[in-house]
């Protein structure tokens, strides 16, 4: 007897992460696609896609957290930017190994989420959004002024220490061959969303992710099946900031650099925007949701950009000159921000993940439409 | 004394500021549930029309201020139209991100408008001082002082006796019960939104006349003004000129006083601290001064 693929007959099974012999190829494809990029790609598409795996990271911890436990936040940037001065102080100024830090840096999240994310349990809603938009210009101050461990309102260099197990993640050696610092760097970052991604997956189709869906559903009634909103709730804000400092370290790796005005006020608030909008493209309360949204947000500037400087938009005006376009880069990219967020709202609220969904449900019972 | 009277002077025109712009937030949540986080664009957008209709087309002042304000009411009402509408029983997040949405189109589409230079709005109030005793008023701030109270007096006014203004209210309070009534929510709503705008660009021209100049940034200050529609209550008027007010002293004195007395809390303190204030009231009273309590039922 042969049954329908999509029968369950046991719990385990439903909650199974490879579903089918399907699934377990396209995994195995996605690892190779991994291995193989850095050989393939060229430095500035290596360069793009490790900003968009620290997107991808950053989302999925606000997926957690917004997705699939409801609670607004607008300050996400502020632990973005607690990881990458993490990452300058400990990793460059104490000279702590890679081994130490990164985990320093994730665990420093987690505290600062925990610290935050009572007020998640008084206040909802727009009151949750305009208090976490108040800790972006908080930490805004805060980094502007810790001048020995910020370096003021100049910003920093981040020199972190980049050795694991004797190789350099920003210049890997593997087999005699030599790698560039792009194709190093894609490696280790896509491996840390991919470690990440596993983490978020198992925790969301286990028994918290099944309380933190409640919570977000209805947080007065999970309270009365017996759901703790204060442990969920806080939770939820220290993974969400565990995971954003994480993905903040690796952004300083990536950037060298790090500045104030990148994670508070009103850039903050942008950079903030921006993880929102990653979800919302990508899928709200969904892992893998998090990941495709990243590949729009994190790489559309950049490729606006490149276009840009080819003067291949008339209408913008580049860096380089050219006065005949009417809108600047930065604005187009603000702009198509708000446009991407508020059309995906209207018209596709699920997002890319929904669009996926329903060919995925098409096509299991092909040629059965129904 | 005098530097403290002088301060709470200049802390009570800035408190003006805030409390016009958080009445245009209030306006809206009050009538439709919604945190208009566009109202910064709202806020830039007037400012800018007011700048287009003093200098580019050369009208007077007390005109062009006129129609910034009918173009703000016409801009507000159109965004409601168009995508709020369709919003109406979403949830709260998806609604608040459409406006996020909204402010970064509006911004961007402003500057690429008018450009990211300061502009000088052309009032007739400048950089004129008044001497009373031993203060110096700003003209600026007089008037900004001035064109408040007439705002938020009106307001009570229209809430209070015409009968619009008590359907919004009853909008507010029950939009089923409103509709039996024969109450048009959604006339309702484009209306809030309306004056919402109208306010918005009276607001916008406030913050840019005077000393202060004309430039992008002033979208930024309407961000400042969430800590005094907060502190206040998302859903009390008269809160959004407490709180406006409060902030705006606190803000005025803490700048003049902390980096003397306090300087280890560090430079430009006194622009985090509203969001300081708000956090504090916020853990003591979670709806704000004069917000009314949410009752919530499983």
């Amino acid at each position: 007897m042969s049954r329908a693929r999509d029968l369950h007959v046991s719990y385990a099974q439903q909650l199974r992460l490879v579903t089918s012999s399907w699934a377990g190829a396209g995994f195995l494809a996605l690892a190779l696609a991994w291995l193989a990029a850095p050989l393939v790609l060229s430095e500035f598409q290596l360069d793009v896609g490790a900003r968009v795996a620290i997107f991808a990271l950053g989302a999925i911890g606000l997926n957690l957290l917004t997705g699939f436990t409801g609670q607004v936040s607008l300050g996400h940037a502020f632990f973005i930017g607690t990881g990458a001065y993490g990452a300058a102080w400990a990793g460059g100024d104490q000279e702590w190994p890679l081994w130490l830090w990164l985990p320093g840096i994730t665990l420093l999240g987690v505290v600062l989420g925990a610290v935050i994310g009572p007020f998640a349990l008084r206040l909802r809603g727009n009151y949750l959004a305009i208090v976490t938009l108040g800790l972006l210009f908080i930490g805004e101050h805060v980094f502007n002024n810790w001048d020995s461990v910020t370096g003021g309102g100049a910003g920093r260099s981040v020199e972190a220490e980049t050795t694991l197990a004797g190789l350099d993640v920003t210049s890997l050696e593997l087999f005699g061959r030599e790698f560039e610092r792009e194709q190093s760097l894609f490696w280790f970052t896509w491996l840390i969303v991919g470690l990440g991604a596993l983490l978020a997956k198992n925790l969301v189709r286990s028994r918290p992710g099944r309380a933190m869906q409640a919570v977000r559903d209805r947080d007065l009634a999970a309270e009365v099946i017996g759901v703790s909103l204060a442990r969920y709730k806080v939770g939820a804000f220290a993974i969400s900031s565990g995971y954003a400092a994480l993905a903040g370290g690796l952004f300083g790796v990536l950037q060298r650099y790090v500045s104030p005005t990148e994670f508070g006020g009103q850039l903050g608030l942008f950079l903030s925007i921006q993880y929102i909008a990653i979800i919302i493209v990508g899928g709200i309360g969904t892992v893998f949701g998090s990941v495709l949204g990243a590949f729009i947000v994190g790489a559309m500037p950049r490729i606006i950009e490149s276009l840009s400087q080819d003067r291949d938009l008339p209408f913008v005006f580049g860096d380089a000159g050219g006065s005949d376009g009417f809108i600047s880069v930065f604005s187009l990219n603000q702009a198509l921000f708000g446009v991407l967020i508020v059309a995906f709202l209207l018209f596709e609220p699920r997002g890319l993940a929904a669009i996926w969904f329903r060919l995925k449900a098409y096509f299991r019972s092909w040629p059965f439409s129904y | 004394m005098t530097e403290f009277l002088q301060l709470t002077f200049q802390g009570v025109a800035l408190g003006s500021q805030y409390a016009l712009i958080a009445l245009g937030f209030v306006v809206i949540y009050k009538a439709t549930g919604v945190i208009n986080f566009a109202q910064g664009g709202f806020v830039l957008v007037g400012a800018y029309l007011g700048y287009n209709f003093t200098q580019t087309w050369d009208l007077p002042f007390y005109l062009a201020l006129v129609m910034a304000m009918v173009a703000g009411a016409i801009l507000g009402a159109v965004v409601e139209r168009l995508l709020l509408r369709h919003m109406v029983g979403q949830p709260v997040f998806a609604v608040l991100m459409i406006t996020i949405g909204l402010l970064f189109v509006l911004e961007q589409t402003a500057t690429s408008v008018w450009g990211f230079d300061n502009l000088n709005l052309g009032d007739p109030w400048g950089i004129d001082t008044v001497k009373v005793g031993d203060l110096n008023l700003a003209v600026a701030d007089l008037w900004t002082i001035g064109l408040a109270a007439v705002a938020m007096l009106l307001f009570f006014a229209f809430f209070r006796y015409t009968a619009t203004g008590v359907a919004m209210r009853a909008t507010a309070l029950d939009q089923e019960a409103a509709v039996a009534q024969g109450i048009s929510a959604g006339r309702i709503f484009a209306l809030a939104w309306a004056v919402s705008g109208a306010v918005a660009a009276l607001g916008g021209v406030t913050l840019a006349a005077g000393p202060a100049q004309l430039a992008p940034g002033i979208s930024f200050v309407a961000l400042a003004a969430f800590p005094a529609m907060i502190l206040g209550g998302l859903d009390s008027p008269a809160g959004a000129v407490v709180g406006g007010i409060v902030i705006g002293v606190t803000q005025s004195l803490t700048a003049g006083y902390q980096p003397d007395h306090a300087e280890w809390l560090g430079t430009n303190f006194h622009i985090v601290m509203p969001y300081v204030v708000m956090i504090l009231i916020l853990l003591v009273r979670p709806y704000g001064l004069f917000g009314t309590r949410e009752v919530r039922r499983v």
